[in-house]
C-alpha cells in the first residue's frame, strides 16, 4: 500500500469513526452482504495529545470505542474503530471501509463520505464561530511600567 | 502498514465470543481441575498446523498482557498473524513466556520455561502441547482432583515427575489433539514408566 492510498484510507476511516451513528444509518440504510471477522466489541482507548507546550504526549483521558472487522463476498477486508458504543455504527463503518477498496469507491465517496465530511466541517465551523465570539483581547496586560 | 499476509489469518475466531469463550473457559477449567479427563472444545479454527483445541485455548487464555512462545512448526507467519489479529499476544522467547505452544518435541528442553518464584508461584508458564491423539491409557496419574487414579498417554514421564518435585513451583500443561484437550497441572503425581 502506497503512502497516498494509506493517507486516503486513514482519512475516510477517520470520517466514518467520527460520524454521528444516526446520520450514517440514514446514508447507508442497508448493509451490503458481508461476513463478520470480528464481532463489534466495545472497549476503551487512551486518547493522547500534545496538550502542554513542550510537545510531549499527554494522556488526555479514556474514550469508549467500538471496533469491528468484516470481509465482503469479493474478499476485501474492512476494519473500523468508531467513537461510542453503537455496534451498528462499527459494522457500517467497517463495511464502508471494505467497499472503498472496490470499484464502488467513487459512488460511495460522493454519496456518503463527502456529505459526512461537509457536515463535520460545518459543525466544527459553527462551534469555532461561537467560541470566537466570546474572545476577549486583554490589551490591558501591557501596563507600560517599563517606560 | 503491517497488514496480515494471509487472508485466513482474519477468519476462524469465535462467532459468538461471550458465549463461546465462557463455555471454552469452563472446559479448560474442568480439564485443569480434573487432571487426565479429556474434554471437547469447539468454535475456533486457526491456520495449520494448530488444532482446534489449541486455537480455542489461545483465544480464551491469551491477550495483549500474556507473553506467548510459539515453538517448532507452530511458529509460522500464518499462525503469528492469526494470534496477533485475534488476541494481540506478544511473541517472546521460551524463557519469558507465560504460555508456550508446540509439540512436545518442539517445546524441549522444558526446564527452560518459567516455574514461578517461591513468593509468587503463579508467575510460571503454561505449556499447550499439541499431540497426535489423546486417550485415557498410559502412565497412571494421582493427586488433587483425581479420586483414585486416571491414565493418560503422556509423551514422557520423567519431565513431569521432575516438575512435580518442584511443587509449589513448576509449569502447568494442557494437552491438545483435534478438538480434545486434557490438563496436567503441576500438582499431579505421574507414575514412573
Amino acid at each position: 500500500m502506497t503512502d497516498a492510498s494509506l493517507i486516503a484510507r486513514k482519512t475516510w476511516m477517520a470520517t466514518l469513526a467520527k460520524a454521528p451513528p444516526a446520520r450514517l444509518a440514514v446514508l447507508l440504510p442497508d448493509i451490503p452482504p458481508h461476513t463478520v471477522l470480528r464481532q463489534p466489541e466495545i472497549g476503551a482507548v487512551m486518547v493522547r495529545g500534545r496538550v502542554g507546550a513542550t510537545g510531549a504526549a499527554f494522556n488526555l483521558g479514556e474514550m469508549t470505542v467500538t471496533r469491528a472487522s468484516v470481509r465482503l463476498e469479493t474478499g476485501e477486508v474492512g476494519h473500523a474503530w468508531v467513537r461510542g458504543r453503537d455496534r451498528g455504527h462499527a459494522l457500517r463503518a467497517a463495511v464502508v471501509d471494505a467497499l472503498m477498496q472496490t470499484t464502488r469507491a467513487d459512488h460511495l465517496r460522493t454519496q456518503l463520505l463527502n456529505p459526512l465530511q461537509d457536515e463535520a466541517l460545518s459543525t466544527r465551523t459553527a462551534r469555532v464561530g461561537k467560541a470566537l465570539a466570546t474572545k476577549v483581547d486583554f490589551f490591558t496586560m501591557v501596563r507600560g511600567e517599563d517606560k | 502498514m503491517n497488514a496480515p499476509q494471509h487472508s485466513d489469518a482474519l477468519a476462524g475466531g469465535f462467532t459468538d465470543a461471550p458465549v463461546q469463550s465462557a463455555r471454552a473457559f469452563r472446559e479448560i477449567l474442568e480439564a485443569m481441575a480434573r487432571p487426565g479427563t479429556i474434554r471437547r472444545v469447539s468454535g475456533a479454527t486457526s491456520p495449520a498446523p494448530l488444532s482446534v483445541a489449541a486455537s480455542v485455548a489461545l483465544l480464551v487464555l491469551t491477550d495483549p498482557t500474556t507473553r506467548l512462545h510459539l515453538a517448532g512448526r507452530a511458529d509460522c507467519p500464518a499462525v503469528r498473524d492469526w494470534v496477533s489479529f485475534h488476541t494481540g499476544a506478544p511473541f517472546v522467547r521460551a524463557e519469558d513466556a507465560d504460555f508456550a505452544l508446540g509439540t512436545w518435541e518442539a517445546l524441549h528442553p522444558v526446564d527452560r520455561f518459567r516455574i514461578g518464584q517461591p513468593d509468587y508461584p503463579d508467575r510460571s508458564a503454561t505449556l499447550i502441547v499439541e499431540c497426535d491423539r489423546l486417550v485415557n491409557h498410559g502412565p497412571a496419574l494421582t493427586g488433587p482432583g483425581i479420586e483414585t487414579a486416571t491414565w493418560l498417554n503422556l509423551p514422557e514421564t520423567a519431565a513431569f515427575r521432575a516438575n512435580r518435585a518442584l511443587f509449589p513451583l513448576g509449569f502447568d500443561t494442557i494437552f491438545t489433539a483435534g478438538d480434545r484437550m486434557a490438563g496436567l497441572p503441576r500438582s499431579t503425581r505421574v507414575e514412573a514408566s
